[in-house]
């Protein structure tokens, strides 16, 4: 009789606990979005790591073979000194395009150039996600992303 | 933790979605787990009644408990379905308050029913009527999160859903005795056939979305007009217009319908949600002047405000009167026989407290289940109303925000009223326990008011679909790497 009282308060409480522990764990996501902790969005980006872009290649062009590493910042392409990728190129603009990252996703936006950013064949007037492997045209250069 | 792999347990949605998705859990895994612990507990607790009861323990109760867990395994599949990403702890508690509700209620059922039997009366269990009650709630959750798909919809009807409010709200205090009987003082209830159902209880969660998207179209207003007096701002007279409306409102429950506690009930809410819209802690202050002023007046004026701040005083002293701190004083022998670890459930005599299965079911609680389990119990009330208030921090549009608040206050200000009233903590003041007591339109309204809460808390944790770019920490150009290779020549 008071065995089961007392178990069933314990119970109770158990399951308070086991609510309260729910709770605890969200408290990394305050915002409802996933805020990025060391230690706790590793685990989770692993598996998403197999098929996200991690290397921009060039694949034609007279910077051919250049590799640059993506590591979430934003990659600007141009012939202004200051760009990420530097464009030695008659066909290209001072500041020609970025490449930025969006959630999971890497977009091409083309910023005002006089002869056009295409992806693919398809010309960019507007942010596009870039997927895996689809060339990028900047005058005479091509880059694709690569995981 | 909110380890993926957890998240992932039993959420196919997870495993297919795209990459954007899988990063965020949908949790539904930690939902069934703690929607099965649930169905143990109150399968336990039906289980120690029975015993306690000297009622023979057979194999029943188990399937009892099963067809609970089934009832709220449906309303789980519904929220996997329409509310993949809604919050994982609303429904356990919910599904553990409802619960242990009917055992309670089952309890005293059988109290009442061998009090009958002695005084050779007839006597009506509650339980099947409320078990009938629940199971139309779930359906009614079910209804809401189908036929609203964003809770954003709801302000295109936001006028509509006032006006409906306040109609139902005024209804029992237009209509003739005879659909609108007076029961225990307060004429609230309408009579359809063999039920009776107090609109009020909708009119709460209609009258609140009119709020939120009132307040969320016109809240500009509110912050910027104004005058400084005193170095306080000073609203304008004409945008006073909502606090003296839900005043008057709250008056006019109070007067014609004598329900002390709805009233209250209102203005708590709607200054609560003014305070939210605005940010301005004058309103509040407004607000309290109003309430101290209406409830003085309303203490000169009727006779049963009185009547229940004497109660409130010294239940003792008006023990024997009619009205009287009869109820309230038994509600604290309840409580106090209970003490730290209670009598144990089905051990106690919660019977003795008139209304015990409805507005002093937390007496009936806190004498079974002692100290330790009426504290459990609010620790759940707590954690739903903070799953709540979390997912409005977390949503992005401004109405979600201010529903999803208000909807959460107004469930723990229920509480507090209403656990605060049973505790001689404030005048008793009559209004149901949300999904414990007895009492279809209070259990119908609640759960229509959590079926809003989970669709909002959906759409908080629902990942974007990548339409609008998250900010992305900028550095300088300069520092940005770039990894040269020899050209292959």
């Amino acid at each position: 009789m008071q065995l089961t009282r007392a178990g069933f308060l314990a119970l109770l409480w158990l399951f308070v606990l086991a609510a309260l522990r729910v709770v605890r764990s969200d408290l990394y996501a305050a915002s409802g979005l996933r805020v990025a902790v060391p230690g706790f969005r590793r685990s989770s980006e692993k598996k998403v790591r197999g098929k996200a872009p991690r290397q921009l290649v060039v694949t034609h062009g007279a910077l051919q073979g250049t590799r640059i590493t993506l590591d979430g910042r934003p990659i600007m392409m141009g012939r202004a000194d200051d760009s990420t990728l530097v464009l030695d190129d008659d066909y290209a603009s001072t500041r020609h395009a970025r490449l930025s990252l969006r959630g999971t996703d890497w977009y091409v936006e083309d910023l005002g150039s006089t002869n056009g950013t295409y992806l693919d064949r398809a010309k960019v007037t507007q942010p596009l996600r870039v997927p895996l492997g689809v060339p990028i045209r900047i005058g005479k250069t091509v880059i694709e992303l690569r995981s | 933790m909110a380890s993926p792999a957890q998240g992932a347990v039993g959420s196919p949605a997870v495993g297919q979605g795209a990459a954007a998705e899988s990063t965020t859990p949908t949790r539904r895994g930690t939902e069934l787990w703690l929607l099965g612990f649930a169905a143990a507990l109150v399968t336990g607790a039906l289980m120690l009644v029975e015993a306690n009861q000297e009622q023979t323990l057979t194999f029943r109760i188990v399937w009892y408990g099963l067809a609970f867990l089934a009832l709220f395994g449906v309303a789980h599949v519904a929220v996997r379905r329409f509310a993949p990403y809604a919050d994982p702890l609303i429904l356990p508690c919910v599904a553990v308050l409802n619960g242990l509700g009917l055992v309670i209620i089952y309890r005293i059922d059988l109290a009442l029913s061998e009090r009958a039997i002695q005084a050779g009366r007839e006597f009506n269990n509650d339980v099947p009527k409320q078990i009938l009650w629940t199971t139309v709630a779930l359906a009614l959750l079910l209804a809401v999160l189908i036929l609203i798909k964003d809770h954003r919809t709801l302000t295109k009807y936001s006028y509509t859903f006032g006006l409906a409010g306040l109609v139902l709200l005024a209804l029992p205090a237009v209509l003739p005795g005879f659909i609108a009987p007076t029961i225990n003082g307060a004429k609230i209830w309408l009579r359809v056939g063999p039920f009776s159902i107090q609109p009020g209880e909708f009119s709460k969660v209609l009258l609140l979305v009119f709020f939120a998207a009132f307040l969320v179209s016109k809240r500009d207003l509110f912050m910027a007009a104004g005058r400084r007096v005193l170095g306080i701002d000073l609203p304008r007279a004409r945008d006073l217009g909502p606090v003296l409306f839900a005043w008057a409102m709250s008056l006019g429950v109070l007067v014609f319908q004598k329900d002390l506690g709805t009233s209250l009930l209102f203005y708590g809410t709607i200054l609560v949600m003014l305070y939210v819209a605005t940010e301005r802690g004058v309103w509040v202050g407004i607000g309290v002047t109003l309430f101290v002023g209406g409830a003085f007046v309303a203490y000169k004026l009727f006779t049963h405000v009185q009547q229940r701040v004497a109660n409130w005083f010294d239940p003792l002293a008006t023990y024997n009167d009619i009205g009287g701190g009869y109820q309230i004083a038994q509600a604290l022998f309840g409580l106090g026989t209970g003490g730290v670890g209670g009598t144990g459930l089905g051990a106690g005599r919660p019977d003795l407290v008139p209304l015990a299965n409805t507005d002093f079911i937390v007496a009936a609680i806190g004498e079974e289940l002692g100290f330790i389990g009426l504290a459990a119990l609010l620790l759940i009330y707590a954690v739903l109303a903070l799953r709540g208030m979390r997912s409005a921090l977390a949503v992005r549009d401004t109405f979600g925000k201010l529903l999803g608040g208000g909807l959460s206050f107004l469930l723990i200000m229920q509480v507090f009223v209403v656990v605060g009233g049973v505790t001689k903590l404030i005048p008793m003041t009559g209004i149901t326990a949300p999904f414990l007591s007895y009492g279809g339109s209070s259990l119908l309204a609640n759960y229509i008011l959590v079926a809003l809460l989970l669709r909002i808390s959906d759409a908080a944790r629902r990942p974007q679909s990548g339409s609008r770019p998250r900010p992305v920490p900028q550095a300088p150009i300069a520092e940005a790497h770039t990894v040269m290779v020899e050209r292959p020549s």
